[in-house]
């Protein structure tokens, strides 16, 4: 589904990403960790397209298209979606207008029909039991006045409305207690299957207690420094990231 | 019609005019000497209405033009409007009003997508400043509201509006108000008696449909005695795009404890030119709601003007104003707090983009008589483009010492990581940028009580910056 080869992006003259080479295949769930500045909330832009990361060097293939040449609309309407680290606060926008729109372009771009705003109730109402979500989030302005925890089920609720083909959460456990996280793991879970993908990018280990990895990979400076089965996340929780950034120093050299 | 409609002025003060009459060749006539005879072409009016006209005229000729200079026109030039000679509707080819036959040239229909869907709104239609008895339906409204043209009202005498006319807008020293004031003939005349309560809103339509460069001065005024309530929108309009001049006042007295809700909607022909100064005084616990909407004009500069005269009136006055192309739109507000216990709040907010140039001046001046007064003004801008511009100026002079005020400023750009969010929702740059220019006017268009006025103005706002590109 996704394949990133020698991957090298930044922000103006600062590289980020040294040469990240990463495949996930439909129906795999892959954690991507690392320490704080690592780069791999960058990874997680990047494939989303966000315009203020310039990609210098590698490729990117999803599905077998140059992801890279895409607007992120382009990218969202294919199926990929990023669940925000910081999601961004819209006032004057409810959010059921804004999911509204955003669910109307995926399957305009896709051929199929717009949904009326009580179709689209409908449609939502399940998505948001699925994340413990009031149906009077709907009226309020995206995001704002959210407390952490409702800004990220918000996250998972759109991806749940827009069911994405690739899925990339970016430190989507940050700053949530344990039943909110429970409550985002529950969301995800829901969603995958044998077609879909899932990128969970973390810092911490906990999130893959309830979200279970088929691979776990481990970003130092830039570049994967170390790939390997659940069982990595475990032992860098016993360990932490100090054993492997030597090895990402020495790599970068 | 005369040669003058169609004449521009001639940059050469020693050109002839070539259809000058006889041998002498004439001199072509300036834009103040054309107004001048224009004036002086008016039907004869009762002596006090000619006395008012005679003092406007003499106070337009002695300021003339405002320049940039002028502190209130800084960041405005008029010269369009000062260099060009406009026909006024006296000097059609019969020398009489055209009454009737440009009210012909509109139908009902024409009217039909500025009413809000909202038939049944009492409504004055004017055309090219005339009232038309055939476009307009006020009905039912009740023995304590009087309604009217106020030509009508001139000629007959009743409901005396030399009361108030001329007594609230300051003529003196704006050039503009003394311009309409010379020229005083029509416009809608509202009385509300004490406590009168009018459900439904009074929309008062201002419609240029002509073709040349055509000025107008309509001239309002609006009594609301004691307690009274109402609602009363004006729009200005244009059935046609073409290029003319509306110099319009209204004049407001508001009683003890009277309430109104006013409306200005300008959306005027892009070519044309719009000034449009609305002025307000507030006795005791009176309460002014006014919302200032601006799309139109190449240039159109609305000016609204409240004095909070009695102790506890209060006023709000919120605006917004939309430019694209080279449009240029220019908002003046000002806020007189005179008696004491006065709250005012003023939020205005302006979507830039093209190569237009938007312009806020807000004054709030609390006299020294005015302890405890609460004002609170805002004004945040949009620009779309890089080529777009805005100039604000928002003022603030307070001579009481115990006060509580609060002003500010904003200048932005759509914010990127709201837009790149947005697109990685699937939603396009297009749409993105409307949704994000929507909701930076959303909370200002909030506060419009009248809930078709609101939605028509929504659809507007996202109508207007739809098809427009980033550049």
């Amino acid at each position: 589904m996704l394949e990133i080869n020698d991957l090298h992006a930044g922000i103006g003259d600062r590289e980020i990403l040294r040469g990240i080479t990463l495949k996930v295949n439909a129906g795999e769930v892959h954690a991507v960790m690392g320490p704080n500045g690592s780069g791999k909330s960058t990874l997680a832009q990047v494939l989303a397209g966000n315009p203020s990361y310039q990609v210098t060097k590698g490729t990117v293939t999803y599905n077998g298209q140059n992801l890279l040449e895409l607007d992120p609309e382009v990218r969202a309407q294919n199926g990929i979606f990023l669940a925000f680290q910081y999601p961004v606060e819209i006032p004057g926008v409810s959010n059921a207008y804004f999911l509204r729109s955003a669910y109307n372009e995926i399957r305009k771009a896709q051929g199929m029909e717009e949904v009326d705003p009580l179709e689209f109730l409908d449609l939502v109402e399940e998505k948001l039991k699925l994340v413990d979500m009031d149906q009077a989030m709907l009226s309020r302005s995206v995001n704002q006045g959210f407390s952490g925890g409702e800004k990220k089920r918000n996250e998972i609720f759109q991806m749940a409305v827009l069911s994405p083909r690739l899925a990339i959460l970016d430190e989507t456990d940050s700053g949530l207690d344990i039943d909110a996280l429970r409550i985002v793991a529950q969301g995800v879970n829901t969603l995958r299957s044998p077609e879909n993908a899932t990128i969970v990018v973390t810092h911490y280990q906990r999130l893959l207690n309830y979200i279970i990895p088929d691979f776990v990979h481990v970003i130092s400076n830039g570049r994967i420094v170390k790939s390997g089965g659940k069982e990595l996340a475990l032992e860098l929780e016993e360990k932490g990231y100090d054993w492997l950034q030597d090895a990402g120093a020495g790599a970068a050299a | 019609m005369t040669d003058i409609a169609t004449r521009k002025v001639s940059r050469d003060n020693a050109a002839v005019a070539k259809n000058g009459g006889g041998p002498l060749a004439t001199r072509v006539m300036g834009p103040i000497e054309s107004y001048r005879a224009d004036f002086q072409r008016q039907p004869a009016a009762p002596d006090w209405l000619q006395a008012l006209r005679t003092r406007g005229m003499a106070r337009f000729e002695a300021l003339g033009f405002p320049t940039t200079k002028n502190e209130d026109w800084h960041f405005t030039s008029v010269a369009p409007i000062a260099e060009q000679i406009f026909r006024a509707a006296m000097t059609s080819k019969t020398g009489v009003s055209s009454e009737g036959s440009t009210a012909g040239m509109v139908a009902r229909a024409d009217l039909q997508r500025f009413t809000f869907g909202q038939p049944a709104w009492h409504s004055l239609v004017f055309v090219n400043g005339e009232f038309s008895e055939n476009l307009s339906s006020y009905a039912g409204l009740g023995d304590k509201v009087r309604v009217s043209s106020l030509g009508k009202a001139i000629r007959s005498g009743v409901g005396r509006p030399e009361r108030h006319l001329g007594k609230i807008a300051a003529f003196e020293s704006h050039a503009f108000t003394a311009l309409n004031t010379a020229f005083i003939r029509d416009g809608a005349f509202v009385e509300l008696q004490p406590d009168a309560v009018v459900d439904l809103p009074i929309h008062l339509i201002f419609v240029s449909e002509g073709e040349g460069e055509a000025i107008s001065h309509p001239r309002n005024l609006i009594v609301a005695a004691q307690n009274s309530r109402a609602s009363i929108i004006e729009s200005y309009i244009s059935i046609r795009d073409s290029c003319y001049f509306t110099n319009a006042v209204t004049e407001i007295s508001l009683g003890e404890g009277a309430r109104l809700d006013h409306y200005k909607i300008q959306r005027e022909s892009e070519k044309s030119f719009h000034v449009g100064t609305t002025q307000i005084r507030q006795s005791r616990d009176s309460q002014l709601h006014s919302f200032s909407f601006a799309v139109g004009g190449s240039l159109a500069r609305t000016n609204i003007y409240t004095s909070l005269d009695g102790d506890g009136a209060t006023c709000t006055l919120n605006g917004l104003y939309l430019a694209d192309g080279v449009q240029h739109i220019d908002n003046q507000t000002s806020i007189e707090h005179i008696a004491p216990n006065c709250p005012s709040h003023e939020v205005y907010k302006g979507v830039l983009d093209g190569r237009s140039h938007g312009v806020f001046n807000g004054k709030v001046y609390v006299h020294p008589e005015a302890q405890k007064t609460d004002g609170k003004q805002s004004n945040n801008n949009l620009l779309l483009s890089p080529t777009a511009r805005v100039d604000t100026k928002p003022q603030l002079e307070i001579f009481a010492d115990d006060v509580k005020c609060t002003h500010g400023a904003t200048v932005g750009r759509l914010d990127e990581m709201a837009m790149f969010y947005l697109n990685s929702r699937g939603i396009g740059s297009e749409t993105a940028r409307t949704l994000l220019t929507y909701a930076f006017a959303a909370d200002v268009l909030e506060t419009i009580e009248l809930e078709p006025v609101k939605s028509e103005l929504e659809r507007m706002v996202l109508a207007r910056f739809a098809d427009s590109g980033t550049g």
